[in-house]
């Protein structure tokens, strides 16, 4: 394949999991940032929202379009209640302890892994996407004719990636408006800044706290909706989320919104682009030299702000 | 622990504690005292025990499902016909997660905890060659299933065999020829980046030059990828046929993703049907394979010249005519590999009953009657088709076939003969000792 379709195609890709990385590390963003926690759990909320996905869209027949549209709706809601039961029955109990609810965390990765595993079972099942149809990319070139245009072989897309792409784009933009105008998004941003004081004013941090588990989980569950017609529903897919995901949270800076997406993209990207020209080894492996770098440069992260 | 009455007439409690302590420590340290004791007690009552070391989980888990119903009806088989030698065949079925230490462990444990008289059923080719070294030490006759090279390369040892399943060189050999003489010559080939993977590489890059062709670029997949459309760029433009061969629980992705990345202008296509066993031919986005081919260890279709043996087999194992389970048929076998296990467990009834098997003590008599074997005529014990073991490389030879995609429908157009698949001998086990 010629140089610039190439680019174009694996720029394409990179996209698309930078979408879906952008989601899922946001969810844990959001989580450490309000509650510092470290949710080691959060690739298996991921790998449940696309089991439940699964489990939706196969009891409902006809149109897949149907089944995919109430996932997308049921499994963040019952991933997100099962998070913030999570909180409230375990987290709470021990405090928030940093060391404890590391331990605690794994220990809920392995109770909702291997349970999976126990009724959904060991396959992959796919999920039907609403739509998905091959979209042939053009290509242009300055040749002895001036501008030409032509379909360069392999270079195409589905409309279901692109769909992808831009159902990120809005769900980012919601929860950001979500978060700066809504009272909820007011509530968390004050118990960010300062859990003592918003105690003092009457803030329910507890219930903050459920409310704040839940939403990142249920962020989780929605990339996992979003990218399961693309890949498929298994048990053991929550891992390499939750590695990309700390990756991203580390370089865009612990607790950083803005930090989070900017490392989404940079880490999706050159993990499609190093991944197509290069070897998906070499990009994981320059993923995590950049986690190196920026621990030592910088530790805060792209955007963090340094701990007071 | 029932000495301590009659050898100390005078026990204290103190005494008494520490031997029954010691006896359970004993016990639990070695794991084998009540199982042999139970052995030498019952001698031919006792029934003979397979330990199979199944994929039930990780990437292995699709044929790991499917290996666990073809065997479990083979044994039910063996035992109302009256069993091996007269006794009943138990099974040990043990999951190796698909993950070469853990199968090592499996073993293990086949040998010195449950006594297991022989281990079998292994298909991952990095868990037989993670394992068998531990199975030749503990003299562990350790049948597998695993299409792989390593048996016949000499690269294992005495006690490991594969008597009911090709391996990948026989098999790409014997296919290279209609590649070469009906699809192109200019070949690109992407398969999974481990042993089995390594293997297609290897050698259908041998095969294809022998018959004039050549291979322009070869390209790695490693089998836990998830998504692949990136890897498609590196296909030469001038590639006239694509040989693939995927695993692993992404496989649908893979082919669906391989024709997103083709459209309608595509090469000629060769394919594994590695590459989507479990998997409906049918599902959406899969219409592109129509004209393409695959190679099939075992026809999933029911053919119109089926022998009654196939007929036979998917009666006992539970399958319809399109290979799905009879009680759903969203359930596809891996039909293609999961017969090896069936004919396997038959080849060991048979050579147990050649050696006059009684216990573990007879494992290398039952070595020796396997490596006696040669011809397997196409019957119910072997229902894929008529077989040539070859006794000093442990490998067995076989048919294989090559359909085409016709509607949604795997059909045959070529089987090869035993002789297209077989090549010389590269190591004599028999020379080694037992």
């Amino acid at each position: 394949m010629e140089f610039g379709p190439h680019l174009l195609l694996a720029s394409l890709e990179g996209f698309v999991t930078a979408a879906i990385l952008a989601l899922t590390a946001m969810g844990l963003s959001i989580v450490f940032g309000v509650m510092r926690v470290v949710n080691v759990a959060h690739g298996e909320f991921y790998m449940l929202g696309a089991v439940i996905a699964w489990w939706v869209a196969s009891l409902l027949g006809g149109h897949p379009a149907i089944g995919f549209v109430l996932a997308l709706v049921v499994a963040p809601l019952v991933v997100g209640a099962l998070a913030a039961v999570a909180d409230r029955l375990i987290l709470q109990r021990i405090n928030y302890d940093p060391d404890r609810t590391i331990v605690a965390t794994i220990g809920l990765l392995y109770i909702i892994q291997q349970t999976t595993l126990m009724t959904f079972g060991p396959e992959a099942r796919p999920v039907e996407a609403p739509f998905n149809t091959r979209l042939a990319l053009p290509w242009f070139e300055f040749g002895d004719k001036g501008l030409t245009m032509f379909w360069p072989w392999g270079l195409s897309t589905t409309s279901y990636k692109l769909f992808v792409i831009g159902a990120a784009v809005a769900i980012l933009l919601g929860l950001w408006l979500f978060m700066r105008h809504s009272r909820f998004g007011l509530l968390m941003r004050a118990t960010q800044q300062d859990r003592e004081t918003a105690l003092a004013f009457g803030i329910p941090v507890d219930r903050v706290y459920a409310w704040v588990f839940g939403l990142g989980a249920g962020l989780a569950a929605v990339g996992a909706v979003l990218v399961v017609p693309i890949q498929q529903a298994h048990y053991l897919m929550g891992q390499d989320p939750l590695l990309l995901s700390f990756i991203v949270v580390i370089i865009g800076g612990l607790g950083s919104l803005p930090g989070t997406i900017i490392a989404a993209v940079l880490i999706g990207m050159s993990d499609g682009i190093i991944s197509v020209f290069f070897t998906p080894t070499l990009a994981k492996i320059i993923a995590t030299l950049l986690v190196a770098m920026v621990l030592v440069f910088r530790p805060q992260g792209l955007l963090g702000r340094r701990a007071q | 622990m029932s000495d301590i009455k009659s050898n100390k007439p005078l026990f204290t409690r103190r005494a008494t504690l520490k031997g029954i302590g010691s006896g359970v420590g004993a016990v639990a340290a070695t794991g084998v005292l009540p199982g042999s004791l139970g052995f030498a007690q019952a001698q031919s009552s006792e029934p003979i025990s397979i330990g199979f070391q199944v994929h039930r989980t990780g990437i292995g888990a699709a044929y790991g499902r499917w290996y666990s119903r073809t065997t479990e009806a083979a044994v039910k088989r063996i035992n109302d016909m009256g069993g091996i030698n007269g006794r009943p065949v138990k099974l040990v079925a043990e999951d190796d997660g698909t993950d070469p230490k853990r199968g090592a462990e499996v073993v293990e444990k086949f040998a010195t905890q449950y006594n297991c008289d022989v281990a079998f059923g292994t298909l991952f080719s990095h868990v037989v060659i993670g394992s068998a070294p531990r199975a030749g030490e503990l003299k562990l006759p350790y049948f597998v299933v695993s299409e792989g090279h390593h048996v016949a390369s000499g690269r294992l040892n005495r006690y490991t065999l594969q008597p009911g399943i090709t391996d990948v060189k026989s098999q790409v050999k014997a296919m290279a020829p209609f590649v070469a003489e009906n699809l192109g010559k200019k070949v690109t080939m992407i398969f999974p980046d481990f042993a089995f993977g390594h293997d297609h590489r290897d050698y259908f890059s041998a095969a294809i030059k022998a018959q004039g062709g050549e291979v322009l670029e070869t390209i790695a997949v490693p089998p836990t990828e998830t998504s692949f459309t990136r890897y498609f760029p590196k296909i030469p433009r001038d590639t006239e046929v694509l040989y693939h061969v995927m695993v692993g629980p992404s496989v649908l992705t893979f082919v669906k993703e391989l024709g997103e990345f083709f459209g309608p202008s595509r090469p000629e296509i060769f394919g594994f049907i590695d590459s989507l066993e479990a998997v409906d031919i049918r599902s959406p986005g899969l219409e592109f394979l129509n004209g393409t081919y695959f190679w099939e260890g075992n026809p999933r279709h029911a053919q119109a010249d089926q022998s009654p043996y196939d007929k036979n087999f998917r009666a006992a194992v539970g399958v319809d005519d399109r290979g799905a389970s009879l009680s759903d048929s969203k359930d596809v076998s891996t039909y293609s590999h999961m017969f090896g296990c069936w004919e396997t467990l038959n080849v060991i009834k048979k050579g147990m009953e050649t050696a006059g098997y009684q216990g573990p003590a007879d494992r290398a008599k039952l070595i020796e009657a396997v490596e006696a074997m040669t011809d397997m005529a196409h019957s119910d014990d072997h229902p894929q088709g008529a077989k040539w073991f070859d006794g000093k490389t442990h490998q067995v030879f076989g048919h294989q076939y090559i359909s085409k995609v016709e509607d949604g429908n795997l059909v045959v157009v070529h089987t090869t003969s035993i002789e297209d698949g077989m090549y010389d001998d590269e190591v004599d086990y028999t020379t080694r000792p037992l």
